[in-house]
């Protein structure tokens, strides 16, 4: 799933200000850097600012990376601090806890008990379809859609997240449940109806 | 439906995510699959949920960033002369 997983870089190079060797990192993160960007701001443009700042920061701070974490990590980590600061700065949200949700409170239950799983994959990914996923997604709350995002789209482990996002491995599998079952909650939304539909056009056809 | 929700569908809800994705003791897996033998809305549930995941986990068709976006992150970065490592 991590594409860039098998990269490895010279930290040492990195930090003696090897342009080469940056030049490589940039093109081995500048995707999924990107694609986090675009699935949070859900535009081109913030997402390139998003970009851009990940590596000039990354650049600036080089010096002080200890390696502790892996370059990955590090990314991650300032990429989606960038996103974060950038979704503050356009709500005029001047509270960072206002992004925080409620850990504590129980997940919702679920609602929905239609079976769509068995539908043809060519139906569950037809324009439309994948247009109600795209929007589910972005329905999610933040805080929920980073975690959802960092593990289900990028597939970094629970605790990579944990240190990317500076919350505990629990916080972190609260939220992905969350974050799945109010996808779950909103696909099996949508394609009840769609199968609903579907039966009422199969009735009409053979009467 | 919900009032069929129960303190045993609630407890497997909780370790749903952790079930799917394999994380879980075998004594806790039993106790999950022998409840969902007898509950077919938390079937519905972790089957909807596998399937979500899947759908969301399907690339897009565009899985490298715009030539353009990627010139201009070079140039800002100072790497322009690094736009083209093959050359």
């Amino acid at each position: 799933m991590n594409e860039t997983a098998a990269h490895e870089f010279s930290i040492d190079a990195l930090r003696s200000g090897d342009r080469a060797e940056f030049a490589r990192l940039v093109d081995a993160y500048s995707a999924p850097i990107y694609r986090l960007g675009l699935k949070m701001l859900g535009n081109p443009q913030d997402a390139e600012d998003i970009l851009q700042n990940t590596f000039l920061n990354a650049l600036t701070h080089l010096a002080d990376f200890e390696g502790r974490s892996s370059v990955a990590t590090w990314l991650y980590r300032i990429a989606s601090n960038e996103a974060l600061m950038l979704i503050r700065r356009k709500k005029n949200v001047v509270n960072l806890d206002d992004f925080q949700p409620e850990d504590a409170e129980e997940t919702p239950l679920p609602e929905v008990f239609v079976d769509w799983s068995a539908m043809p994959e060519d139906e569950l990914l037809s324009g439309e379809s994948k247009k109600a996923l795209d929007l589910a997604v972005q329905k999610l709350p933040e805080s929920l859609r980073m975690v959802f995002l960092l593990r289900d789209i990028e597939g970094i482990s629970i605790r990579d997240t944990a240190e990317i996002l500076n919350l505990t491995e629990t916080n972190v599998k609260t939220r992905l449940l969350r974050a799945r079952m109010f996808l779950r909650e909103q696909l099996s939304a949508y394609y009840s109806e769609r199968l609903a539909r579907e039966e009422k056009t199969n009735d009409r056809s053979l009467s | 439906m919900t009032d069929h929700y129960h303190d045993n569908c609630q407890a497997l809800l909780g370790s749903l995510s952790e079930y799917i994705d394999g994380e879980l003791p075998a004594d806790l897996c039993q106790e999950i699959e022998k409840h969902l033998e007898g509950c077919s809305n938390c079937r519905v549930v972790l089957n909807t949920t596998k399937r979500t995941i899947d759908l969301v986990q399907i690339p897009e068709e565009e899985e490298a960033i715009p030539e353009d976006v990627r010139e201009r992150l070079f140039l800002r970065l100072n790497l322009d002369d690094y736009l083209h490592p093959e050359k």
